[in-house]
C-alpha cells in the first residue's frame, strides 16, 4: 500500500463501562480508507456498527473506553488534544447522524446552523460563511427561498438534505453517515442516495455509511464491511460481498433483502433463527457459531480473525481457510449448502490476497 | 381508457364466489381540518377484499393513508363514508359489537417494545385480551398454546419474562400471541417488521405465512416495503395519497407494474447493479389536505411530463378524474387493476397469472 491511507483504523475496540462489568461493544476493528473511498458498514442492532463509526472521532460518549489507533491522515485521532481533534471535526471528518430532526437545533434557521461551524472553524467573515452556506444548501436542493426556515418547516428528507449540507460545511475528506436514510421513504432514500453519490463523484470525500440495509449499502458503497457481536466478520468489494457473501452472517442478512423477481424468495421468506449473543456472554470460538446453519466442532472452540477470502476480501469464518475442508466431516458436508471455501477455482485468489 | 382492469378470466384461488373475510368498499375517512386548513383525505375512496386464507399486501410511503385504513378496518376509526365489511356483515360501531369484532379481527402494531406494557409478563401480555372479553376458560391452556404458535417455544421458558428481557424479535412473538389468543380469523399487521433486525424479519414473516397455512388466518399486512409483498402476499395495492392506483396478484404487479407510480416505486429499490437507473419523483410529497384534481398523481407522473401535447389533451390527467378502483378478486371479475388514464396497452404475450392458473 501507498503512504499514508486517509484513514487507518487499526484494533479498535470500544468497551462500555456498565452496571455488571465491562461491555465489549467493538472488539478490534481494522480498516483502511483512502480519498473518495466509499465503505458501508452493514450489521444489526448491537452489533458496534455505529458505536465504532463514533468512537473514529471520540463521539462514543463517556462511559466508553477506546482502545487502538484510528489514524487520520497519520494523526491518531485517540490520543490527539481537545482543541486538535475539535479542528479535526468538521474539517476533517464530519458526520450525518441518523434522525435529523433530533440532530439539528429546532430554534435556529437550517442556514445559521451552517454558518456557524463555517465561522468557528475557518474564521471567515459571517457574510461569507452565510454566501458558501447558502451555496451547499442549493447544492443539496434545499431552495434559497426555503433557508431562513426552521427544521420543524422541513420534511424528513429535506432535513436530512440539511443534515447533509451541514457535514459538507468546512469541506471535510470524510463524512460519516450513521443510517441515512433510515425512516426515510423509499423515494426520498433513493434520492438521498444520488446526493451522496454525486458528491462522491465530484469532491472525491470519503464516505463511511453505516446502516442495517444491506441493499443501501451494496448500492452507494464500494466496499462492505460485515459486522457480527463488535467485530468485522468480512470485508470486501460490495458487490462481490453480497452477491457471493463467504460468511454465512453475510449470506443471511443479503437474503433477508429479497430480490423482486427472484422465485428463491417468493413466499419464502429468509431469516436466521436465535438472537446475537449478549456482549457480557460471548462464547468461546466463533460468535456466530450458535447461529450458523453450517458450523463445524472447530467453530466452537478455535477463535476466528479476518482471514484472506478471494482478491481484496477477507472474512472471519473457518471455512475460508484452505484447511476448512480437511476440518469439515463429510457428513457436514452433505447436509449443508456447499461451504464458502468448497469451491477450487477461488485458489488463485486466495494467493492473491495473502500476498498483500 | 381510464381505469384498466384485468378480467379474471378462469378460476380463482381460494373460493371466489365466497363472502371475503374482510372488505371495504369505497371507504372514505376524512380528518377535520385543524386551525383553518382544508380536511385531509386520508382514505378517499378504496376498495378491498382480504379473502380467506390471503394475504394482501398494503403498500405505499407515509401519508398515504395505509395506517388509517388499516385503523378503520379493526374498528378503531369510523370511516366518514363508505363501509367495512366482515364476513359480509357492515361493521357496527356499538361499543359491545365492535368488541366482538376485534375478537375476530386483530391489529398487530409496528413496534412491539412500545406495545408491551413493560411491567406485565408474558403471561399476562398475552392473557390481556382473553381476560378482557371473559374468555378466561382453560386460560393457562390458551396461553401456553397462543406462544407455542408464535414460535415461543417452550413456552413454560417464557411467561415469566418481562418484554425487556426479551429480543426485539421474541417480543414482537408476543405480541403476535396476544392477538392470537382470542382465535381471530384477521390479523391486521401494520408494519409488523419495520422495527426489527433483518435476520428476525424473515422469522416473523415466515410465521405470518406459518399461521395462515396452519390456521387459514388472513391477513392484512401495511408496509412500505415492496420486498415483503414479495417474500409473503398473495396480492398487493399500492396506495397514493388515499387511493389505491394498483392491485392485483403480486407477481403480476410487481413484475409488471402498470400504474407509474408502482414502477417508480419499483425503480427506486436500492439494486447493487451498475446500471441502476430510479425514476426519482419530482415535486412535493403529497399532502392529503390538498389532493390535486383529474389524477392525485399527475403532479408527479413521470408518465404524463413525458406525454405530447396531443396525448395530454386526449387524456387530460390534470382535470378528469378517476373512478375509483373495484376491490380485485375473483368474485368481482377483476384479477388486476390499475387507475391511469395514460396505461399503455398490455401486450399480449403477457398473460396475466390468473389466465395462468
Amino acid at each position: 500500500m501507498n503512504g499514508t491511507a486517509l484513514l487507518d483504523v487499526r484494533d479498535l475496540t470500544v468497551t462500555y463501562r456498565g452496571a455488571g462489568g465491562p461491555i465489549p461493544a467493538v472488539r478490534g476493528v481494522g480498516f483502511r480508507l483512502e480519498r473518495g473511498d466509499t465503505l458501508g458498514v452493514a450489521g444489526e442492532s448491537g452489533s458496534g456498527k455505529s458505536t465504532m463509526a463514533l468512537s473514529l472521532l471520540r463521539l462514543a460518549g463517556t462511559s466508553a473506553k477506546v482502545s487502538g489507533q484510528v489514524l487520520f491522515e497519520g494523526e491518531d485521532l485517540l490520543t490527539v488534544r481537545w482543541s486538535r481533534l475539535r479542528a479535526v471535526r468538521w474539517a476533517g471528518a464530519s458526520v450525518v447522524f441518523q434522525g435529523a430532526m433530533n440532530a439539528l437545533n429546532p430554534v435556529r434557521t437550517v442556514l445559521e446552523q451552517i454558518v456557524e461551524p463555517i465561522v468557528l472553524h475557518e474564521r471567515t467573515r459571517v457574510r461569507e460563511a452565510a454566501r458558501r452556506a447558502a451555496d451547499l444548501l442549493e447544492s443539496v436542493g434545499i431552495p434559497r427561498r426555503r433557508m431562513r426556515s426552521h427544521p420543524h418547516e422541513f420534511s424528513g428528507g429535506q432535513r436530512q438534505r440539511v443534515m447533509i449540507a451541514m457535514a459538507l460545511a468546512c469541506d471535510p475528506d470524510l463524512i460519516i453517515a450513521d443510517e441515512p436514510t433510515t425512516a426515510l421513504d423509499v423515494m426520498v432514500q433513493a434520492q438521498i442516495l444520488e446526493l451522496l453519490a454525486g458528491l462522491v463523484r465530484d469532491s472525491r470525500v470519503a464516505v463511511i455509511m453505516i446502516s442495517h440495509d444491506l441493499s443501501v449499502l451494496a448500492h452507494a458503497c464500494d466496499r462492505l464491511a460485515v459486522m457480527y457481536a463488535g467485530r468485522i466478520v468480512e470485508l470486501g468489494p460490495a458487490r462481490q460481498v453480497i452477491a457471493d457473501p463467504r460468511h454465512p452472517y453475510t449470506r443471511a442478512l443479503s437474503r433477508a433483502f429479497p430480490t423482486i423477481g427472484d422465485p428463491a424468495s417468493r413466499l419464502a421468506p429468509s431469516g436466521l433463527a436465535g438472537d446475537p449473543p449478549r456482549p457480557t456472554e460471548l462464547p468461546e470460538g466463533c460468535s456466530f457459531a450458535a447461529r450458523c446453519p453450517v458450523v463445524m466442532d472447530a467453530c466452537r472452540s478455535r477463535e476466528t480473525e479476518l482471514w484472506p477470502a478471494g482478491r481484496d476480501r477477507t472474512a472471519a469464518c473457518l471455512r475460508v481457510l484452505p484447511d476448512a475442508a480437511d476440518a469439515q466431516t463429510a457428513a457436514a458436508r452433505s447436509s449443508a449448502a456447499p461451504g464458502p471455501a468448497a469451491a477450487p477455482e477461488q485458489d488463485p485468489d486466495l494467493e492473491g490476497a495473502g500476498a498483500e | 381508457m381510464s381505469a384498466e382492469e384485468t378480467p379474471a378470466a378462469l378460476a380463482s384461488p381460494g373460493g371466489p364466489g365466497d363472502v371475503p373475510e374482510l372488505e371495504v368498499r369505497d371507504l372514505h375517512v376524512v380528518y377535520p381540518g385543524r386551525r383553518g386548513r382544508s380536511p385531509a383525505r386520508a382514505v378517499d375512496g378504496v376498495n378491498l377484499r382480504i379473502g380467506r386464507g390471503e394475504i394482501v399486501a398494503l403498500i405505499g410511503e407515509s401519508g398515504c393513508g395505509k395506517s388509517t385504513l388499516a385503523r378503520a378496518l379493526v374498528g378503531l376509526i369510523r370511516p366518514t363514508g363508505g363501509q367495512v365489511l366482515y364476513q359480509g356483515t357492515p361493521l357496527d360501531y356499538s361499543g359491545r359489537a365492535l368488541k366482538r369484532y376485534r375478537r375476530h379481527v386483530q391489529l398487530v402494531l409496528q413496534d412491539p417494545g412500545g406495545a408491551l406494557n413493560p411491567k406485565q409478563n408474558v403471561y399476562d401480555a398475552v392473557a390481556e385480551g382473553p381476560r378482557l372479553h371473559r374468555l378466561t376458560e382453560g386460560l393457562p391452556q390458551t396461553v401456553h398454546g397462543s406462544l407455542a404458535r408464535a414460535g415461543l417455544r417452550p413456552p413454560e421458558d417464557f411467561v415469566a419474562r418481562y418484554p425487556h428481557e426479551l429480543s426485539g424479535g421474541q417480543q414482537q412473538r408476543v405480541v403476535i400471541a396476544g392477538a392470537l389468543a382470542l382465535n381471530p380469523s384477521v390479523l391486521v399487521a401494520d408494519e409488523p417488521v419495520a422495527s426489527l433486525d433483518a435476520s428476525v424479519r424473515g422469522e416473523i414473516l415466515r410465521l405470518l405465512l406459518d399461521l395462515r397455512d396452519g390456521l387459514g388466518l388472513s391477513a392484512l399486512v401495511v408496509s412500505h416495503d415492496l420486498g415483503l409483498a414479495w417474500n409473503i402476499a398473495d396480492r398487493v395495492a399500492v396506495m397514493y395519497l388515499g387511493r389505491v392506483v394498483e392491485q392485483g396478484p403480486v407477481e403480476q404487479v410487481l413484475l409488471r407494474p402498470r400504474h407509474p407510480y408502482t414502477q417508480a416505486l419499483l425503480s427506486v429499490l436500492p439494486d447493487a447493479r451498475p446500471d441502476w437507473r430510479p425514476t426519482l419523483l419530482a415535486g412535493e410529497p403529497p399532502d392529503p389536505t390538498a389532493v390535486p384534481p383529474g389524477c392525485r398523481f399527475h403532479p408527479r407522473c413521470p408518465r404524463w411530463a413525458a406525454a405530447t401535447g396531443e396525448r395530454r389533451a386526449a387524456a387530460a390527467c390534470d382535470r378528469r378524474e378517476l373512478p375509483v378502483l373495484p376491490a380485485v378478486a375473483a368474485a368481482t371479475g377483476v384479477a388486476a387493476a390499475a387507475a391511469c388514464h395514460l396505461l399503455e396497452p398490455m401486450e399480449p404475450s403477457e398473460p396475466t397469472i390468473l389466465e395462468n392458473a
